[in-house]
């Protein structure tokens, strides 16, 4: 069970509905809240309800933070194109399990936020990307959009509005890369999924070159609240340019792993030992990821700061899409560096020469050194190859595969010099730390 | 044309100050200041990857490394091309990429020629510091021609890139991911073996930049610098490709075009890279022969000449009758040298070739304008251009090929009047389906359409001859537009042929003759010839001749059924094993250079030669550089300058502008209707062209 019970540290916007019985369906959706943001959406004008988003002061909830407000702007409502919709629900990042279960639990949320983004930029069709390994979700969110098209929430003119809306549920086929937003949409076209040249940014030239806007799972479930209570009340739960609440997702060494809701800026070690009940055992503390695989680790006396996307961009981290891996003391960190490298070179999509090589060649150095056949030229040698990769491949995946190798490397030297001189190796009580991958 | 003034900017690069068009990408305004931004995966014409990485450059203000390749110039840009930063960023991207490529250049196709090579030469470490195991996919033979190591790939994705943009095939795609991504083929066998259908035309070996994709006929025969390279005019269709043949002790054994500097720049198709080979053919003739009754005895040069002098004196003493048919592949000036001794050495004017598109009439409708023949440059800039009755891809694969490129870089909107469905198809603005004969009716279809256009270049098939191709020049003068035209033709030098006076009513330049003689098909119906002399055609290959006791002669490189018919034989050079000078379907004059010889044969200039002098009549010096000056001076539109020809370059002849008083039956005109995999008889003998004509889309086990 991801879905923990509530704690009461938890701030619940995004979540309000979780646990309430038969939550997914539209009528327990209607008697709580839903479609209201919808109702009050329609009557604005497309600036009022950007204006409003970018009031609550929300960012991208998929890795990168960017302001969601600004990215609804770009997108050009008078394109004698049509607007559509994409909704990227390939959640892979290693540590990340929470589109999941805002799918699951609550998908009108998700319908409805994709109405509202369609009212936005003047968009007609919305196409939710998931990943192939939630193949139940597809089914799941396919009822909910049937159920939404036979009440009449979906369809031409729903609830005689006069607004017409189409969802649609895109299968993804088992790549990381798709969730990067431009392979995605490649993905989405029927081709194979490899990153795009920028410019043009999907806002201008999408899915099918249409102008599209492309936003997390997470993000549009955060704007049905947004336009309810007023931008400003969701901004105001968070710190200042970082608005509202965000689901973390916890992991690894900890009493109990699960997704929370928290608001912006909550303190990190409150999480680690308040909402998801402290290590077990009593061990201490020896690292954290923050924010999924891809954000560099952050060792235990770094770790008593404020969780929000500025606070740890200067901690040399990145909040990114909330999967928080906490590794106690037993934690191997050679070997936590191996299974990220194994992730990271298997699911390089091959495209450019740093990542494709890069990736690979480093799982097989840190494979050898935990075989006990590293040598101590093999330390510079992983963090310089990770430097060679790090800015200068054709997305972010390079640098996603390398900003945990470098931290590793420079953080945790000792654990390298381990295996060099042999101790580490037979040590029976090194593991790799369990990453929750949904 | 309108001229739009194009903003500049300046920027610097390497401290160099340089001004550059707006929108220039960043790694051609290095590259026209002098200054090389390495890459592998840029390649200009094509779409951009940006996926290799060799090209990062620093641009002052920017967080990190620029993409070259993608990067547009801007005002006040300041690029270092050369700083710590960009040469560490070079030299580990290289690293990377040798990780998994097998160091076996020695053993490589592509060492000595090969970009990795070059750049790990110029920008690389000089060791590497990967002491894993390589990645190793076992070679794989997709086509008799297209041989992949998976292994030396880099993945730069050229071939994909030409095969799909470059030739409107597509038939290279992309499989597996990361390390283990491969360039697949478009077809798979059940037991999963991939293999290629498609044009076999070798863009993708060519465009490799590493020994990845290999060519089936030159793998593993030598290294790249112990040939010599003969830049020479492929001798297949019209378009005059320029092909440089890789010649080693005397033997082709490699076409490419190497240095691109040909009117077909990087373009080759199958025949021109591959179908060489026609010139080892073990039927190929090596002795002049001689009919023994119902068998040839084969014999001595001298033999041979002094017999169809003697036979050839005979005749012209007693008044009798000649008939002389020439070669749509044989060169300017042994065309030129043909008709001379047949009208002056001969005093016949029964001499044809067999016509392929009705050029005559073409010229003659279009007299008193100027400038109205496109050239094959004009196919690739023309804003429009229109296809009638030909199957271009297939027939004109150059001339597709330019069309093709025009659409991708400025949108060259391209209309069809087909019999068929045809490959322009994928692109055209708008295509019509028509029977033959129905061709012009169904122009009025597009008439709307084609009104609205700048201007437009028409190339047409031989199934507009004769009051078609008027009635087509009269729709296109009634579009009120700037048109030229391309009157398409089959074989390398069949323009050549018509220029030159290879034909009963004209003589070099069109001049009419007094008294017209036969045509091809007169020739061959007529049962009183005495003497039939029949260079470099096989007319007899589906037609008999009427005169049963007409003496003929035969020049060919391979025993045909025309030759099967012969009392003597000659043994011919073929292109590739002669000088001389070849005039493409657009009029270009082109220089063809001897890579290879062939014992036993002569040129058939030579041959013309011998036989003029055993006869002791005077044709003139049967050296080619003599008759082309006498072209030169003689033919109307040939005065091109040499230096242009002399140099491997391609000049455009003056059209005729005049009246053209063509005597040609229009049913005489017929095109073979070659296809990408044939070429008359040369493409009967080629061992590679059979292998893929007779089993197109199968796969070749290569056992």
């Amino acid at each position: 069970m991801l879905y923990n019970e509530p704690s009461p540290l938890e701030v619940r916007v995004l979540t309000r509905r979780f646990g309430l019985p038969d939550s997914a369906s539209l009528d327990t959706y209607l008697a709580h809240e839903g479609y209201q943001a919808f109702q009050k959406a329609v009557k604005m004008t497309p600036e009022a309800i950007i204006e409003e988003v970018k009031a609550s002061a929300l960012r991208g909830r998929g890795g990168a933070g960017f302001p969601t407000g600004m990215k609804w702007s770009f997108v050009p409502r008078n394109s004698p194109k049509p607007r559509v919709l994409v909704v990227n629900a390939d959640e892979s990042e290693p540590g990340t399990c929470k589109d999941r279960l805002l799918m699951e639990y609550d998908p009108h949320q998700l319908i409805e936020g994709m109405m509202i983004g369609g009212l936005a930029v003047d968009a007609h069709r919305g196409y939710v990307y998931i990943r192939g390994e939630y193949r139940y979700l597809i089914d799941h969110m396919d009822r909910a959009i049937e159920e939404a098209y036979r009440k009449g929430w979906l369809g031409k003119n729903i609830q005689g509005t006069g607004f017409d809306f189409d969802v649609y549920t895109h299968s993804g086929a088992g790549a990381y890369e798709c969730g990067e937003e431009t392979a995605l949409l490649d993905s989405i076209e029927g081709k194979r999924g490899i990153p795009r040249m920028k410019p043009p940014f999907p806002a201008v030239a999408g899915a099918w070159g249409l102008p599209t806007l492309l936003n997390n799972v997470e993000t549009f479930c955060a704007v049905p609240a947004i336009i309810r209570d007023g931008g400003a009340a969701f901004a105001a739960l968070g710190t200042p340019k970082n608005g509202g609440t965000r689901l973390l997702c916890i992991s690894g060494h900890v009493n109990k792993p699960g997704v929370y809701e928290i608001p912006l800026g909550f303190p990190m070690m409150k999480a680690i030992n308040e909402l998801a009940g402290g290590i077990p055992g009593g061990r201490k503390l020896k690292a954290v990821i923050p924010g999924g695989s891809s954000c560099p680790v952050l060792r235990a006396e770094e770790c008593d700061i404020p969780m929000d996307y500025d606070t740890l961009m200067k901690a040399g981290s990145m909040l990114g899409s909330g999967g928080m891996v906490v590794m106690d003391e037993t934690t191997c960190m050679v070997r936590a560096a191996l299974r990220i490298m194994k992730f990271y070179a298997h699911e390089s999509c091959g495209w450019c020469i740093p990542c494709r090589e890069g990736t690979t060649w480093l799982r097989k150095i840190l494979e050898r050194i935990v075989e006990g056949r590293g040598q101590k030229s093999d330390l510079p040698l992983l963090g310089d190859l990770a430097k060679n990769m790090l800015g200068r491949t054709f997305c972010a995946l390079g640098d996603a595969a390398a900003m945990p190798t470098i931290s590793i490397v420079e953080k945790f030297p000792e654990e390298f010099e381990a295996y060099f001189s042999g101790k580490a190796v037979e040590s029976a009580a090194r593991h790799e730390p369990a990453f929750v991958t949904a | 044309m309108t001229t739009t003034a194009v903003e500049t900017v300046t920027l610097t690069i390497d401290g160099k100050t340089i001004q550059s068009p707006k929108g220039t990408l960043l790694i051609e305004a290095a590259r026209k200041a002098g200054i090389e931004i390495p890459a592998f995966c840029y390649y200009e014409g094509y779409s951009l990857q940006a996926a290799c990485r060799m090209c990062l450059v620093e641009v002052e203000k920017a967080p990190k490394l620029q993409v070259g390749c993608t990067l547009p110039v801007a005002e006040g840009m300041i690029v270092h091309t050369d700083s710590p930063q960009v040469q560490k960023a070079r030299k580990g991207t290289l690293e990377f990429l040798l990780t998994n490529h097998p160091l076996d250049c020695p053993v490589c196709d592509k060492g000595g020629e090969c970009e990795l090579q070059d750049m790990v030469f110029r920008y690389g470490a000089g060791e590497s510091r990967f002491t894993e195991m390589k990645l190793h996919i076992d070679e794989q033979q997709w086509s008799p021609v297209v041989f992949y190591d998976a292994p030396r790939c880099i993945l730069c994705y050229r071939c994909i890139r030409v095969c799909d943009e470059g030739m409107g095939v597509g038939a290279l795609g992309l499989g597996n991911r990361g390390a283990s991504a491969v360039i697949l083929p478009n077809k798979v066998t059940g037991d999963n073996q991939h293999y290629l259908s498609c044009d076999e035309c070798g863009a993708c070996i060519d465009i490799c930049p590493v020994g990845a994709l290999t060519s089936g006929i030159y793998r593993y025969q030598t290294r790249p610098w112990e040939m010599n390279h003969v830049g020479t005019i492929c001798t297949h269709c019209s378009n005059g490709c320029k092909t440089t043949l890789g010649v080693r002790n005397g033997r082709i054994i490699r076409g490419n075009n190497r240095d691109h500097s040909g009117i077909n720049g990087e373009f080759l198709c199958i025949k021109g890279r591959y179908a060489f080979d026609f010139v080892e053919h073990p039927e190929r003739l090596q002795s002049p022969l001689k009919r023994v009754g119902d068998r040839f005895e084969e014999i001595p040069w001298s033999e041979a000449i002094e017999t169809v002098a003697a036979r050839f004196s005979e005749v012209k003493a007693a008044g009798g009758k000649f008939g002389v048919i020439g070669s749509n592949r044989t060169t300017n000036e042994e065309n030129y040298y043909l008709q001379k001794f047949a009208r002056q050495g001969l005093g016949t004017s029964n001499i044809d070739h067999q016509r392929t598109g009705d050029l005559t009439t073409l010229l003659d409708a279009l007299q008193g304008r100027g400038g109205a023949l496109a050239t094959v440059a004009d196919v690739y800039h023309a804003k429009a251009v229109l296809i009638v009755g030909s199957d271009l891809s297939q027939q004109h694969p150059l001339l597709a090929f330019q069309a093709r490129a025009g659409v991708r870089h400025h949108d060259t909107r391209v209309y069809t009047v087909t019999p068929g469905p045809v490959r322009e198809d994928k692109y055209s603005a708008r295509g019509v389906i028509a029977q033959p004969g129905g061709e012009i009716a169904a122009l009025e279809g597009l008439r709307e359409d084609l009104a609205k256009e700048p201007e437009l270049v028409i190339l047409f098939g031989d199934a507009i001859r004769g009051d078609a191709v008027r009635a087509l020049v009269r729709f296109a003068d009634s579009l009120s537009i700037p048109v030229k035209y391309v009157c398409l033709l089959d074989y390398a030098n069949s323009r050549g042929a018509v220029d030159m006076g290879l034909t009963p009513d004209l003589g070099p330049g069109y001049h009419p003759v007094d008294r017209p003689g036969l045509t091809l098909d007169q020739m061959l119906k007529a049962s009183d010839l005495d003497v039939l002399w029949i260079v470099g055609a096989n007319p007899l290959r589906n037609r008999a001749l009427a005169g049963e006791n007409t003496f003929v002669v035969v020049q060919d490189l391979f025993l045909t059924e025309t030759a099967r018919r012969a009392d003597i034989v000659l043994p011919a050079a073929s292109a590739y094993e002669k000088n001389g000078t070849l005039t493409n379907v657009c009029g270009e004059v082109q220089r063809v250079t001897q890579a290879a010889k062939v014992m036993g044969t002569k040129p058939d200039l030579e041959i013309f030669g011998l036989i003029a002098r055993e006869m002791k009549i005077n044709v003139g010096i049967w050296q080619w550089q003599k008759m082309f000056e006498e072209i030169r001076k003689t033919v109307r539109g040939y005065n091109v300058p040499l230096p242009v020809v002399a140099t491997g370059g391609a000049a455009q002849t003056n059209p005729v502008n005049g009246r053209v008083p063509s005597l040609i039956r229009p049913e005489e005109i017929r095109s073979a209707g070659d296809t990408l995999f044939t070429s008359g008889t040369t493409g009967r003998y080629s061992n590679v062209l059979n292998a893929v004509l007779e089993s197109p889309g199968r796969l070749y086990s290569g056992k």
